[in-house]
């Protein structure tokens, strides 16, 4: 399923990384730890977190997320946006909390897998 | 980047050299640093599982500079077999190493561990990315890491933990 199969499903808004949305969710990972993420998650993943500040974009990038959702109507902070936008990592935004879409992403995907 | 004539000329093996200097809560150095080796990496065509476990190590090690010294220096040493990630800081040192391996274990601010840093993953990160890692540190003067990604994974991990005296 790509990007932006979800990002309509679920109404998400796009704040970078407009071009990148046919990238291919093969999974996704959800955390706050940034060593857990950077450790456990893997390429392809959906990254859902609630921290905003620019490490998360060096993350995403790191791992080869295909994006990363902001929770509970967080939004990315000023040099992440702009850091987001230069490395082309979609960040995309939402008022569900952590749990509400990561549930909801992991019934997308899996639907979508059998 | 540095791209140095072997001072050896037997060598004519090519080898990187990345270097970066961190300053304290400079956080953002950390995926800066991560990234720049990544992409070097990924250009010399270097394996994929390779440049993961490089990619995290860089991470990991100039977090733990920033979060535990005041100033450091990442240095990145490509040779054809080998990357060797160096830290060096000077910052309080790890009292207890055998504690700091521990996942988990942290002694970081609240202010850092909100940031979603200083969990007590950074050194065993980069203990599981490593196939050997070597760290000398004493107490009051800094810290020394030295992590060694072989670029043939079968090597089998090595872990040298030391206490000794910076000269």
């Amino acid at each position: 399923m790509d990007l932006e199969s979800i990002v309509k499903a679920l109404n998400l808004k796009v704040r970078s990384g407009e071009d990148k949305l046919g990238t291919e969710v093969r999974g996704g990972y959800t955390g706050d730890l940034l060593s857990d993420v950077m450790a456990n998650s893997k390429e392809g993943d959906i990254w859902i977190t609630r921290q905003v500040h620019q490490n998360i974009v060096a993350v995403a990038s790191l791992r080869d997320h295909a994006g990363i959702v902001l929770v509970q109507g967080s939004e990315p902070a000023k040099d992440t946006l702009e850091k987001a936008i230069k490395e082309g990592i979609p960040i995309l935004v939402s008022d569900m909390s952590g749990f509400e879409i990561t549930g909801r992403i992991y019934n997308l995907l899996i639907n979508k897998t059998g | 980047m540095n791209c140095p004539d072997n001072e050896s000329k037997s060598e004519s093996r090519p080898q990187f050299n990345i270097e970066f200097k961190i300053g304290e809560k400079d956080f953002n150095v950390a995926g800066e640093a991560a990234s720049k080796v990544k992409k070097t990496l990924q250009q010399l065509g270097l394996e994929k599982e390779v440049v993961r476990n490089v990619a995290i190590v860089v991470y990991e090690a100039v977090m733990n500079v920033i979060i535990h010294a005041n100033y450091g220096q990442l240095k990145v040493i490509i040779v054809p077999d080998k990357v060797v990630i160096l830290t060096e800081d000077t910052g309080i040192g790890i009292p207890d190493l055998e504690l700091a391996m521990k996942e988990g274990y942290s002694t970081a601010t609240n202010e850092v561990r909100e940031m979603g840093f200083g969990a007590g993953m950074g050194l065993p990160n980069i203990k599981q990315c490593s196939n050997k890692l070597n760290i000398k540190s004493q107490v009051g003067v800094g810290t020394v890491l030295e992590a060694i990604v072989y670029l043939s994974s079968k090597d089998k991990k090595e872990f040298f933990p030391q206490n000794i005296r910076l000269s």
